[in-house]
């Protein structure tokens, strides 16, 4: 039996489910689905890592009209981490939604079509598939944003809207240019196909525009810290871990299989000027916020700017240095993913005992909570690239990449990018030390507490199995132009 | 004499950025809709322009831009409905960082 | 077995600091006991593994960690003297803690990151290459953090602001040297005579200016001027975690990695080769000598020892630096000798704080008659910090002044006078205060809920200890388990034969 259709199959089922039986303990049963996917997942990883790569017809109708599933051991690693920080969020969010009756009855088809978009990126292996995938996604994503709909949310969520349609906009053009040089939508067979004519490189530049809009790389990122910071906790956390990184994926396929030999090198390094800027600017503004969520959702901001630097340690260089930035970028996804789902469940969790967002009101939380704000402080040394942690892996191997290649402009930008972090982060931590007055904080259930530390545990440990994900990774012979 | 692809794709590219221009221009949030609604309605038109390749037509654009229809078509749903609560909530039909410019 | 026992030796804190955090607060006897148990079972652990480096048994854990890097923990001769000057504190520190911090809050969390930041010092230890090393020198800086901050007040937090601007700054530039150095000549180890002598010669200049990487990575924690700011501010944490903080784990962690980094990743003969010696010796000479002036000028006493230790951990550096198994020795030997007198003395000035509520050293006026034990240890310490024979501290000032001739840096010589003058300078009026002047009236701020003792005995004994160490290191220096014999064991198998 191949697993590939059952990961699309199971998200959508569980949607109508839970759309259509508002009734039935949709909760509980999300958790049950959650482990069937998990499991299916696992079983994919195994799979693709033993007998390598898979690809799968859906109805057996082949491309260009059929849809083609491929399966290599990026997207079986990608598939793994989404199962898994979805299900620990699931499990927060069945506790953490108690307080909110009325979201829950809309969270949970949310949830799933999110998870089904969300597979249905990392499988797809054309290019009007990633549109589709990008689409429900970001719809799934707004619902969520806007689900507590007083007037913040609800704004939050249109301006989302809003810059990920233009985005896909953008995007669409960019396909539809592509097909009609080309005449196919294969990643695969554009990868060998590609010309670097002007064509190619508009398609290509509006691709990538309406890509990084998505991704709220910066200067596009305005969208993003209100949708990300307003959201209910389990919604921050599943956007902040999962939704944008979907973008991201479908931008570096697409240079580093289709376009690496397209587009110019001086594109590739803006690509990454714009990461150092998101790094610094992000950093920044963490630094500076009052709003213990809003800090967070700036430190996503700052982070996505490390997945930017891609491109200029990839592009131009040799092969090995090539594999090391590819290797980083995605071994940084990956930490990033659970790092940050553990921050933003963590912080929820404070916000929701304290009923108040700001930094300041904190003071004295550490005697009540000391579990989350652990859980804080473990993710934060992923998120700060501090050894052990699957963070410090990735920016060891981005490093290595910049020194081989001999760009050090970079390597500053790493280290510099890891103390701006820092000097955010240690505001949170302060606040566990310092004894304010005794507010009357409410009781939360303990199982918030250990979903938060699950996660940033696995974040941690992530530092000390980094080879099994990295060997995983590089099982992807299928795709022709994919020598990386 | 203009191929009829060419012919197309100017006048989808016309569509796109006067849309474009509306979209960034105008800060009504109904306004922004429309002008995304044309915008998709150029992107299209390019799309089944690509159609018209070699006499015969070819199926595949026709049928992204079916599926890219229904798209649009959620998407302003979606968006409408979050328009309406948000009137509903705030009265304004702008965002609150756009009305200050 | 000689695959688990470094980790079982890192084990024991580890367990030990997740135990404790797992303890509610008010149940004290019982994480005091488990506390105290994993102290001793480390010592016990620390003797098994000596007696088997002795028998030249070798004691390795190794795993893959990310590519062609293996985390390496490794108990080699080296890393026995710093393990076992930290695992011997550690249990002095301890006792000494759970005395001090009798009644006061958050004991939960001050035992759990003291015993994480007695991990991190083994880790850095045993690390058996610069990665696993960089690994624990960090958690060293995130498990020390809150031990600074303690006390929650302003100033503690803003002490812990400026400790983490320093110690992570100086780790972030550390990472760009190891990354550096990886990318020259891919993943290493360390080696007693080095790594890097067959690097080619064009490369060597691109060796120095990592060398100069390295060094400003580490000197950070090594408190080496102008990059000591921190260490001064972050008096204001509590007695025991000054006195651990200055005598073992982050100063020493430093200065530890400067013998790592010139001895075993560069190898002595090459570094002197490459002509870095000197350059670091001039930088320790002026730290020696400014850190001294500076104590001079400090009128509080923990400010006054702290500047005395910026001074003092640059004997060790400077060691290091004078090509020659003596000066080797000296600066092993101080690692451990400046360890056991500066916690002796913290330790004092801890208890005339709980005590008598003394801080300033005017405050001290006839002390030795209300508290004579406490002031024997102090005038002890600070006597060894001077050098008088027969002290630990003569030993290594000895051996570092022989060293310097045998080196042909008999300028060194010039530094080390000057610099026990100075230390004369502001040690002798302490101790006068101490024993000559009379007692005022009444003390600051004096308690005395110990009838026959002059202080709670669970601050004393410790500090006895450690006083007695001090003089038997300095006595006993001749004995085949003495620091001095065991630096030399090292020393002599750190050059080319």
């Amino acid at each position: 039996m191949n697993l590939m259709p059952l990961l699309l199959i199971i998200p959508l089922a569980w949607a109508l489910i839970s759309l259509l039986a508002p009734r039935l303990p949709i909760g509980l049963l999300a958790i049950v689905g959650m482990l069937i996917q998990l499991f299916a997942s696992a079983m994919l990883w195994f799979s693709v890592h033993v007998n390598g790569p898979e690809s799968y017809a859906i109805g057996d109708w082949m491309a260009p009209l059929g849809i083609t599933l491929i399966a290599d051991g990026l997207t079986a690693t990608l598939l793994a981490m989404t199962a898994l920080i979805a299900i620990i969020c699931a499990f927060y969010a069945l506790f953490y939604l108690r307080q909110y009756p009325r979201e829950q009855r809309f969270f949970w088809p949310l949830f799933w079509f999110l998870l089904a978009a969300l597979n249905g990126i990392w499988l797809a292996a054309d290019l009007f598939n990633l549109y589709v995938g990008l689409e429900l996604l970001t719809l799934a994503a707004v619902g969520m944003v806007a689900l507590t709909a007083d007037k913040q949310a609800l704004a939050a969520g249109l301006r989302y809207l809003y810059a990920a349609l233009l985005g896909s906009l953008a995007y669409l053009l960019g396909v539809a240019l592509l097909y009609g040089a080309y005449g196919t939508l294969s990643l695969g067979q554009l990868s060998n196909m590609l010309e670097p004519n002007i064509t190619t490189q508009v398609a290509l530049g509006l691709m990538t525009l309406g890509l990084l809009m998505k991704s709220a790389v910066f200067p596009l990122h305005t969208w993003l810290p209100p949708a990300h910071g307003g959201a209910l906790a389990p919604v921050s956390a599943l956007l902040s871990a999962l939704v944008v990184k979907a973008s991201f994926y479908i931008l570096a396929r697409l240079w580093l299989q289709a376009g690496f030999d397209i587009m110019p090198v001086s594109a590739a390094q803006l690509l990454g000027l714009m990461g150092a800027g998101a790094i610094v600017w992000g950093g920044w503004q963490a630094m500076r916020q009052s709003d213990i969520k809003m800090l967070v959702a700036y430190s996503t901001v700052a982070q996505l700017g490390y997945l930017m630097l891609l491109f200029p340690l990839a592009i131009g260089v040799s092969a090995i240095s090539a594999t090391l930035a590819w290797q980083g970028t995605m071994f940084h996804l990956l930490s990033h993913g659970f790092a940050k789902a553990a921050m933003f469940l963590s912080v929820g969790t404070l916000v929701l005992a304290v009923g108040k967002k700001g930094l300041d009101d904190m003071a004295g939380i550490s005697r009540q909570l000391p579990l989350s704000l652990f859980a804080f402080g473990l993710s934060a040394i992923s998120i700060m690239g501090l050894p052990p942690s699957g963070g410090f892996n990735a920016k060891w191997l981005l490093l290595q990449s910049a020194i081989s290649s001999g760009q050090w402009h970079w390597m500053i930008v790493l280290v510099l990018g890891g103390l701006l972090t820092a000097g955010y982060v240690f505001r949170v931590f302060r606040i566990s030390f310092v004894d304010g007055p005794p507010t009357d904080i409410k009781p939360t259930p303990l199982p918030l507490e250990l979903s938060a530390l699950l996660l940033a545990v696995i974040a941690i440990g992530l530092g000390f199995v980094s080879s099994w994900p990295l060997a995983s990774m590089s099982v992807t012979e299928l795709l022709p132009g994919g020598s990386l | 004499m203009m191929s009829t692809d060419l012919w197309f794709a100017v006048v989808g590219a016309l569509i796109i950025a006067m849309a474009l221009f509306t979209f960034i221009r105008h800060t009504h949030l109904l306004r922004r809709i429309l002008a995304f609604n044309i915008m998709g309605s150029g992107v299209f038109l390019i799309m089944v322009g690509l159609a018209q390749h070699d006499q015969q037509t070819d199926p595949v654009p026709q049928a992204l831009v079916l599926t890219g229809i229904v798209v649009a078509v959620s998407a302003t749903a979606l968006a409408l409905i979050i328009f309406r609560r948000f009137y509903k909530a705030s009265g304004q039909t702008q965002l609150d960082e756009d009305t200050e410019q | 077995m000689s695959f688990w026992l470094p980790l079982l030796v890192l084990a024991t804190s580890l367990v030990a600091a997740i135990g404790i955090f797992m303890i509610p607060e008010n149940r004290h006897a019982v994480r005091g006991t488990f506390n105290l148990t994993a102290a001793l079972i480390k010592i016990a652990l620390i003797i098994w593994i000596l007696i088997g480096v002795i028998q030249q048994q070798t004691f390795e854990t190794r795993f893959t960690l990310i590519g062609d890097i293996d985390f390496i923990l490794r108990a080699d001769a080296l890393s026995l003297l710093f393990a076992g000057l930290s695992s011997i504190l550690w249990l002095c520190t301890t006792v000494y803690a759970m005395g001090y911090l009798n009644k006061a809050p958050h004991r939960s969390r001050f035992f759990g990151f003291f015993s994480l930041c007695v991990a991190s010092t083994m880790g850095i230890a045993m690390a058996g290459n610069l990665f696993t090393f960089l690994i624990f020198f960090e958690m060293l800086t995130l498990s020390t953090y809150p031990l600074v901050v303690h006390k929650g007040t302003p100033e503690a937090l803003r002490a812990g602001r400026k400790y983490l601007i320093y110690t992570l700054s100086g780790g972030a530039v550390l990472l760009i040297g190891i990354a550096m150095l990886h990318g020259l000549i891919g993943s290493f180890e360390f080696a007693e005579t080095g790594v890097l002598s067959d690097v080619a010669i064009e490369q060597h200049p691109l060796l120095v200016f990592i060398f100069a990487v390295l060094i400003l990575g580490v000197a950070v924690k090594a408190a080496i001027v102008p990059l000591h700011g921190w260490l001064p501010s972050a008096m204001v944490a509590p007695a025991p975690v000054s006195a651990l903080l200055h005598a073992v784990a982050v100063v020493k962690a430093g200065a530890f990695g400067v013998v790592r980094i010139v001895h075993n990743v560069y190898g002595i003969e090459f570094a002197q080769a490459l002509g870095v010696l000197l350059p670091l010796a001039i930088i320790a000479s002026v730290t020696i000598i400014w850190g001294s002036i500076q104590a001079l000028r400090q009128s509080e006493i923990k400010k006054r020892l702290a500047f005395s230790t910026v001074s003092q951990v640059s004997y060790i550096i400077l060691g290091i630096t004078l090509f020659g198994p003596i000066g080797t020795i000296g600066g092993l030997v101080h690692l451990l000798h400046q360890g056991i007198t500066k916690v002796t003395l913290f330790f004092c000035a801890g208890i005339f704080a709980e005590t008598l509520g003394a801080h300033k050293i005017k405050e001290l006026n006839g002390v030795g008659r209300r508290m004579p034990l406490t002031s024997v240890c102090f005038t002890l310490g600070a006597l060894s910090m001077i050098g008088i024979p027969p002290l630990a501290g003569f030993i290594s000032k000895w051996y570092l002044g022989w060293g310097a001739m045998e080196a042909g840096m008999s300028w060194v010589i010039l530094v080390l006078l000057a610099s026990s003058a100075l230390n004369s300078a502001y040690f002798l009026p302490v101790i006068y205060r101490l024993w000559f002047l009379p007692a005022p009236a009444t003390w600051p701020d004096e308690k005395i809920p110990f009838r026959r003792m002059e202080t709670n005995p669970w601050l004393l004994w410790p500090t006895i200890v450690t006083a007695t160490f001090t003089v038997g290191a300095g006595v006993l220096a001749a004995s085949p388990l003495s620091p001095l014999s065991w630096s030399a064991l090292i020393a002599v198998r750190e050059y080319l034969p």
